[in-house]
């Protein structure tokens, strides 16, 4: 099929965070996060499962861990839960209709209600949460 | 590939000359599209409309672009302006701040040609919302002389998503109908919501059963883009988050 037929911007538009202000660097980020937690959770599942393989092999693959790509790896899951936890919630309350404006006759230059200072608030605080809980996990990790 | 054109055309004092870029693509011969750069000289006041029709008039004829009412109300002249969605006739060259000004046919919308999309899914998605008052009785139809009364407060519950001039720029904007061609769409969504909040409309149930979809109000994730592009305040991710309210409990 020509893809001008549908003309989509695909998923090079879906995932561009830089037009659309704050909110649309956020829905790039949690899909980011998510994808990335999943990730996480698979390889969860893998590493857990080495139990089978004995005490020997279980304390082998903890090992992994315990490197510097390891600790790195771990402060990435670290940033990625708590601001997909945090934004999660903002959304999960936006999507309720909570904190999403009142609607009103629009006065130019129509600044949409919905993109109001509270949730811009809950993006940073996702985003800064996230960055203070990968130090700390930093410095617990990297000062042993 | 890009081709350049200019003529040497009088300029005022104030004017300042720009290069409009015009995406060109007929389907018809074109495997893809290409750019056209354009010289045109330009004032404080020229929107980028005024710059295509100018294009026109001096260049080259050929250059589709749909438009009309040249005062944001008609909703035909959407198009990607310098990366965003925008009405050209809304969009000032001066408010860019760029020299350069790329043009190119709205997102998400099959091309007929040139700077001219298809409306037809747009008004497909918005027909299917149910976009007119449902009754359970008779009463708009056999008695046409009666008043369906609303307070001033009621009214304020949805004027502003009536504002909706179909422009499908909240369409070209939403990250996921940039990869779901089976997505309703904010402008379907905010009518949905339009409808519902109407104090004098019967048809809640139905409406939020007809977008209760797996292509429907559930792919929408919030990222805000169509309310940020929207020329008329409609707010279409307000009016989604509100509807999704009704439908998980938070409003009644």
């Amino acid at each position: 099929m020509n893809p001008h037929d549908e003309h989509k911007e695909g998923i090079g538009g879906m995932a561009n965070p830089r037009r659309y202000g704050i909110e649309r660097v956020a829905y790039w980020l949690m899909r980011l996060t998510g994808l990335g937690l999943l990730g996480y959770f698979i390889a969860h599942i893998y590493e857990t499962s080495n139990i089978l393989r004995g005490r020997v092999g279980w304390e082998e693959f903890l090992d992994l861990t315990q490197t510097t790509e390891g600790h790195i790896f771990m402060t990435l899951v670290i940033g990625m839960c708590v601001f997909h936890t945090v934004n999660g919630i903002r959304i999960m309350l936006g999507h309720g209709g909570i904190g999403v404006g009142k609607p009103a006759r629009p006065d130019y230059p129509y600044i949409p209600a919905s993109q109001n200072s509270r949730h811009k608030i809950g993006i940073y605080s996702a985003i800064v949460l996230a960055a203070i809980a990968m130090m700390y996990g930093m410095a617990v990790m990297f000062g042993e | 590939m890009a081709q350049a054109y200019e003529i040497d055309e009088k300029k005022t004092p104030t004017s300042k000359t720009i290069t409009l870029r015009i995406a060109r693509f007929n389907p018809e011969h074109d495997s893809d599209t290409t750019f056209m750069d354009f010289s045109v000289n330009v004032e404080k006041w020229t929107t980028v409309l005024e710059a295509i029709l100018d294009v026109k008039q001096h260049f080259d004829h050929s250059v589709a672009v749909r438009y009309s009412c040249r005062q944001a109300t008609c909703g035909s002249c959407g198009m990607v302006i310098n990366g965003k969605p925008r009405l050209a006739c809304f969009t000032k060259v001066s408010e860019l701040n760029s020299d350069t000004v790329t043009v190119e046919p709205m997102h998400n919308f099959p091309i007929i040609r040139d700077l001219a999309v298809r409306f037809d899914r747009l008004f497909n998605t918005h027909h299917k919302v149910k976009p007119y008052l449902i009754r359970d009785d008779s009463e708009i139809t056999s008695n046409t002389t009666k008043e369906l009364l609303q307070s001033p407060e009621e009214l304020e519950q949805f004027i502003q998503f009536s504002n909706c001039i179909k422009c499908g720029l909240c369409n070209s904007a939403c990250p996921t109908m940039a990869t779901d061609s089976s997505f309703v769409g904010p402008q379907a969504l905010a009518q949905a919501y339009r409808y519902v909040a109407d104090s004098r409309d019967k048809g809640k149930d139905t409406r939020l059963k007809i977008i209760d979809e797996s292509h429907g109000i559930w792919r929408c994730h919030f990222a805000g883009s169509c309310s940020q592009v929207c020329p008329k305040g409609v707010d279409p991710a307000m009016g989604i988050q509100f509807l999704r309210g009704y439908m998980l409990g938070f409003r009644s």
